[in-house]
């Protein structure tokens, strides 16, 4: 039997090394980038300015890289260690982006991550740039690989079911890779990482603005910052918005959850900006509906409905039924059942499988399955819309908010009065940490609207699991939990020192630091 | 177009050629990890060893990491039981892995000596622990695993805490780690002796000559092991290799000799053992006329021939069951379908030589001696 307790330590465990990982990951994709635009300018114009703030950003993008790579590694490993048997189930199709990842991304940024970091004096500054550019891509393709994976857990295209082998096989490589779940999700995870550096850049560069510290430098870092975050937040909210569009066509329950749609309204459905979703009786209290906005995202028309979860239950419930004959005719051909009739009913009914499978949660043999625990399963087959609803309004407030920074930036910076508006900076410093809330609730509304499935309707998060004890899990969790929070205390000691120290790091003597006659500390503010 | 059969006897030859190569790759990076508090005396000294490698551990790493993917993509059933049944183990190697990306990149970010030697040690940890711990693996694996699949083919394991974990540890699976960290410190050494002067180059070379005639005789002995103490596995029946895979379709038969079926069968396979056992020694000889770089050479030999004798002598299994003989799993009903195959064959063709050239290339731009001097001229720049 299903062992609830294990089941959640096995998700837990996921989540938080998933969750850590992506702590380091927006960084990258972003700095990097930037890295490039300030030794393209060094490259074009040959101001050494640009080069000591290439150089600067720099050490700070290693601090943060090398954690990443940390983490990374046990991402490579964990589904074999704790997902074995979905491991087994969608390896054919689920490992070659994984496999591709590995050879066509991660050799390309961390062979030449260690030029970047170490090799500048060994080349010309073209071919410098040339390595800070092949990272760039390096990092981004990494990005693309593992989200067209992702995007099949999302939206499984391109496989089929097979019964001799008992698996999720591989039909169509294009349709896996060119799912259209994984373009989005592509642009809009890599976007939020460019804007998540460019605020860890403004946010930096604002306080050496406020403490009068290296002015052209600070000035320049924040005006790179603020142009590209500028760009990078609207990719990210139209392709945020572009997502909300797939989903409403091939992910309808996470939508549905998300925006606690309890019902299916008349088209064009109403959007609910504010409410207190209650899963237990299937409704929302204190609802604030603005009409006619959801249809539009969702369906891109005024006329097209938008289904609710409670007929997204009721079709729930059919399939389960299907699926419990889709079940029982796979238990029969993997007896030895070669019958013309067993084989076709099972193509028939093959689609609703992992419906089925869905029953395993509560019993061994689903095809004796009552009314009652169809209805139950049903039921459990949606995610907890509480969670969700908050989580996604948390991603898309701090979007828009993230948004508005970026222009006032901009603004007040082309206006030339940056220096004089205080607040905004002030809030910039304080405003660092809110990208990476942004970027982690909206994997938590990604992963856990997927939730009851490891593989969209197809195997259901219970069953992936190994075949391991709740105290292996528990050493693994203190494991990885102790390591990464000890890396983690010591990564961010290591980046407000040389965030502290700013361009003085590079001991060119040209900076605040360097200079006999500056203040030993200038008052804060 | 290539038949299911060869595709996924193609995959068996190149998923050991990512392990091999992480191996010559990553392996010496662990192996100047192990050598690191040894033969670095000062922290220049050190600082010079871990700045052969500096640039390179972490495109080295990715032969591991790559390897990983690949046994996911190739042998999705060997990715599930083999990461699972070895969980404790699996962890104690992520764990120690942990160590070598912070400890290459922010040893150097403070000058505390404190700060710096729980670094070195950091490194040390990450490069002997996974080392050991891969051995430990292989040398179970050829002794069969306790591991049974059910009938849906999920993996399920007789117990996998703290018990399982020293389960590992038996006599000749402990060989089989002190072959694996011996033969990658001397892999390490060689690496050092060839980008280093004077002491260093000098203390490198020392290691290498009695630790590489170590190597050649623990191999032998491991041979030796193998053949008169531990069965071998070998397939009775199965079904036509046209057919779709199902390891649960085979009879397996454990016996004495077993594990020298394919040198009987295909003397040509003698080669690998062959070479496993003189590539050291001709190491040494090297080393000693101080060619480093042929040394480099024959340590590379080193590491194909003991990693292609324990692949060749399993042929065709990959992780025999030691329990349920029948779930034992082969290159011929592990693999993934012919359409994965196929297409992650196309990526490797495609892209393992692009990666070749542009490692080689990055090596090619970062050569050079590296001497205590340089690291002291160039302190900021360098890890």
């Amino acid at each position: 039997m299903i062992d609830p307790t294990f089941v959640e330590l096995s998700r837990w465990q996921f989540a938080a090394v998933a969750m850590y990982h992506f702590i380091f990951v927006p960084l990258t994709l972003g700095l990097i980038w930037l890295l490039f635009i300030m030794e393209s300018v060094y490259v074009m114009t040959g101001k050494e300015i640009y080069r000591d703030m290439s150089r600067f950003w720099t050490k700070l993008f290693a601090i943060n890289f090398a954690l990443g790579v940390t983490t990374g590694l046990t991402m490579e490993f964990q589904f074999g260690t704790n997902w074995a048997y979905y491991s087994h189930y969608v390896g054919d199709v689920f490992g070659a982006p994984l496999a591709i990842e590995g050879l066509m991304a991660f050799f390309l940024e961390s062979t030449f991550v260690g030029l970047l970091l170490l090799g500048r004096d060994r080349m010309s500054k073209q071919a410098y740039l040339a390595v800070v550019f092949l990272t760039a891509v390096g990092t981004n393709l990494s990005a693309l690989w593992i989200l067209v994976a992702n995007a099949w857990m999302q939206n499984p295209v391109g496989a089929e079911f097979s019964a001799e082998t008992m698996r999720m096989e591989m039909t169509d490589f294009a349709a896996v890779v060119f799912n259209p779940v994984a373009q989005v999700k592509f642009i809009h995870t890599v976007a939020a990482g460019y804007v998540t550096a460019s605020m860890f850049v403004i946010g930096i560069s604002a306080w050496y603005i406020l403490k009068g510290r290296d002015l052209a430098f600070a000035k320049r870092s924040f005006a790179v910052a603020a142009g590209f975050g500028v760009a990078a937040a609207l990719a990210v909210i139209v392709l945020g918005d572009e997502s909300g569009y797939e989903l409403g066509d091939v992910q309808k329950v996470k939508l549905a959850a998300i925006e606690a749609e309890w019902e299916t309204h008349a088209a064009p459905a109403p959007f609910t900006i504010f409410g207190l979703p209650d899963d237990e009786h299937m409704e929302t209290d204190y609802a604030i509906r603005i009409p006619g906005l959801m249809g539009l995202i969702a369906t891109r028309s005024l006329d097209k409905e938008v289904r609710g979860l409670d007929d997204l239950v009721k079709d729930h419930e059919t399939r389960i039924r299907s699926g419990m004959i889709a079940y029982g005719k796979l238990e029969a051909l993997r007896s030895g059942d070669k019958s013309e009739e067993t084989r076709t009913l099972f193509e028939q009914h093959k689609r609703d499988l992992g419906y089925g499978l869905l029953l395993k949660r509560y019993m061994e043999d689903p095809t004796k399955a009552s009314d009652a625990q169809v209805i139950q399963a049903a039921r459990d087959s949606i995610p907890q819309v509480r969670y969700l609803f908050w989580s996604f309004r948390i991603m898309v407030g701090l979007g828009f908010l993230l948004l508005g920074y970026f222009l006032l930036s901009f603004y007040f910076l082309a206006k030339g009065t940056l220096e004089r508006k205080r607040w905004l900076l002030r809030a910039l410093v304080y405003s660092i940490p809110l990208p990476w809330i942004a970027a982690e609730t909206g994997w938590f509304v990604a992963e856990f609207g997927r939730q009851p499935w490891a593989i969209g309707e197809v195997l259901p998060t219970f069953l992936a699991t190994s075949a391991l004890t709740v105290t292996d899990l528990i050493a693994s969790i203190a494991g990885y939990l102790i390591f990464y929070s000890i890396l983690l205390v010591i990564e961010i000691f290591l980046m407000f020192r040389f965030a502290r120290q700013g361009p003085s790091a590079l001991h060119t003597g040209r900076y605040h630091h360097e200079q006999p006659a500056a203040p030993a500390q200038q008052p804060a503010e | 177009m290539l038949d299911y059969e060869t595709l996924r006897l193609v995959w068996w030859v190149l998923v050991g050629t990512l392990l091999i190569g992480f191996a010559i790759a990553d392996g010496m990076d662990m192996g100047v990890g192990v050598l690191l508090p040894f033969l670095g005396k000062s922290d220049a000294e050190r600082r010079v060893i871990i700045n052969t490698v500096g640039p390179h551990w972490d495109g080295n790493q990715v032969w591991l990491i790559t390897a990983g993917g690949a046994i996911f993509a190739a042998w999705p059933a060997v990715y599930a039981a083999a990461f699972s049944g070895f969980y404790l183990a699996m962890l104690v190697v992520l764990i120690a892995l942990f160590f070598r990306p912070v400890g290459f990149d922010y040893r150097s970010k403070i000058a505390d000596p404190r700060w710096r030697s729980a670094w070195d040690w950091g490194l040390f940890v990450g490069g002997l622990v996974p080392a050991l711990i891969f051995g430990v693996a292989f040398g179970n694996i050829l002794q069969g695993v306790p591991f049974h699949l059910d009938s849906f083919l999920k993996p399920h394991y007789g117990s996998t805490f703290i018990w399982a974990l020293f389960g590992l540890l038996n006599p000749f699976a402990l060989l089989a780690g002190v072959v694996s960290v011996a033969m990658l410190t001397v892999h390490g050494a060689v690496w050092l002796q060839l980008r280093t002067e004077d002491t260093i180059a000098a203390r490198a070379k020392g290691v290498i000559s009695w630790l590489a005639p170590t190597l050649a005789v623990l191999f032998a002995l491991g041979g030796v092991w193998v053949y008169l103490a531990i069965d071998g596995y070998r397939i009775v029946s199965q079904p036509p290799l046209t057919a779709l895979p199902n390891p649960l379709a085979k009879e397996v038969a454990r016996e004495a000799g077993a594990w020298f079926a394919i040198y009987r069968n295909m003397p040509i396979a003698m080669l690998a053992p062959a070479i496993g056992l003189a590539a050291p020694l001709l190491t040494w000889a090297l080393s000693r006329m101080n060619r480093p770089g042929f040394a480099y050479v024959t340590s590379a030999m080193t590491l194909t021939g003991i990693i292609g004798t324990a692949g060749l002598s399993m042929f065709p299994f990959i992780m025999p069951s030691s329990t349920d003989l029948t779930s034992s799993l082969t290159l011929w009903d592990a693999a993934s379908s012919a359409l994965t195959l196929k297409v992650m064959l196309g990526a490797v063709v495609i892209f393992l030589p692009i990666v070749l050239l542009y490692t080689l290339w990055c090596y090619r731009t970062m050569w050079g001696k590296v001497t205590v001097a340089d690291i002291e001229t160039r302190q900021h720049q360098a890890y």
